[in-house]
């Protein structure tokens, strides 16, 4: 009897297979898509377009596969904690490559 | 489900219930008050690690940006070199690979042993797909020329053939699509590893719906992995696709 009322408590919430399905099959329509998007002339926007879809993929594989939904606020944090290090880390060193030529250099 | 939480008991614990009034769970660590601080902790401390994978592969993603900031047509060119059919193939593979890896877990959570064994083979055998698709295109890169070193030689009818500085920069995406394919498919491999080890002890009948830690905790590796080739993919495969593979 402890073992079943152990069990009531401790399980997590369980997640239908057919939530699974649906994610699995948007990850594959987001892969038809990346490509489909890829051969296409957009200019500028083509990889502006191939970076929307491969966030959205990589969401629904962190919300649902991994299951970050029903974590703690404390591993949340933590998840969206690395990548906004990892943007701090794109802007800053991209901001000063980019900006580099702006000014001129004083007795050159 | 209310009512557990009422419990007058001597320890506050995060998600609180009366885990002493029955005694412990055989696979309860002494230094945690339940099994679900336990799986928290495990979870956290999994992301945590994950957290600096981000910033590791993030560092060559850094290096891939700037790079392409400087080079746009050389990594262009470059890109349209790669076997975009093989990389989606990889691409579809993953993702199957990560629908069995949840369904394992899932497995678990419900008490299915059959379930657990299958989708860990499942998911063991999809991701030594990947690295078999892998090993093709990496021997398709050595006889093409493609690998970075004094025998490089791409193809080039661009203005820039007779200046002597000739495939540098596209050496230098050849240098990084090896260095982040490479580290990805090392990556794999230990996924691999680690899949075989939690394959033996859902073989043992380690796991339990109360107790499935290890299994949930190697699975936010595999899909990390798999979100890593997420980006890799359009990055890499995709980029000059739009300006068509006549190069």
């Amino acid at each position: 009897m402890a073992n079943t009322h152990d069990a009531a408590h401790t399980q997590h919430v369980i997640t239908p297979t057919l939530t699974y399905l649906l994610v699995f099959l948007a990850l594959l329509v987001g892969t038809g898509l990346t490509y489909v998007a890829a051969i296409n002339d957009f200019g500028s926007l083509n990889t502006p377009i191939a970076l929307g879809i491969a966030f959205a993929k990589a969401s629904l594989v962190i919300i649902y596969f991994m299951g970050v939904r029903y974590n703690t606020p404390l591993t949340k944090v933590v998840v969206a904690s690395g990548f906004v290090w990892l943007l701090i880390m794109f802007g800053l060193t991209m901001g000063d490559y980019i900006s580099r030529g702006w000014l001129g250099v004083p007795g050159r | 489900m209310a009512d557990h939480a009422t419990t007058a008991g001597a320890v506050t614990a995060p998600a609180g219930h009366d885990a002493h009034a029955h005694g412990h769970h055989p696979r309860l660590q002494h230094h945690f008050y339940n099994m679900d601080q336990q799986l928290e902790a495990s979870t956290l401390g999994m992301w945590v690690f994950l957290v600096t994978e981000i910033m590791f592969f993030g560092g060559l993603f850094m290096a891939y940006i700037l790079y392409r900031y400087w080079y746009p047509d050389a990594w262009a060119a470059a890109s349209n070199h790669l076997n975009v059919q093989m990389g989606a193939i990889n691409t579809v593979v993953l993702i199957v690979s990560s629908l069995t890896m949840v369904m394992a877990v899932r497995s678990a959570q419900i008490g299915s042993i059959r379930g657990q064994i299958g989708y860990l083979i499942g998911t063991i055998a999809f991701g030594a797909t990947f690295l078999v698709v892998k090993y093709f295109e990496y021997a398709e890169k050595f006889e093409h020329h493609l690998v970075p070193g004094p025998h490089f030689a791409i193809p080039t009818d661009h203005i820039h053939a007779q200046h002597a500085m000739v495939g540098v920069s596209e050496q230098l995406f050849f240098s990084l699509y090896f260095i982040m394919t490479g580290i990805h498919a090392a990556h794999m491999v230990v996924g691999i590893g680690i899949m075989l080890i939690i394959l033996a002890m859902a073989w043992k009948k380690r796991f339990s719906p109360t107790y499935y830690g290890p299994v949930e905790v190697s699975g936010l590796y595999w899909h990390f992995v798999d979100i890593v080739w997420i980006f890799l993919f359009p990055l890499l495969y995709l980029l000059g696709a739009h300006l068509g593979a006549a190069h």
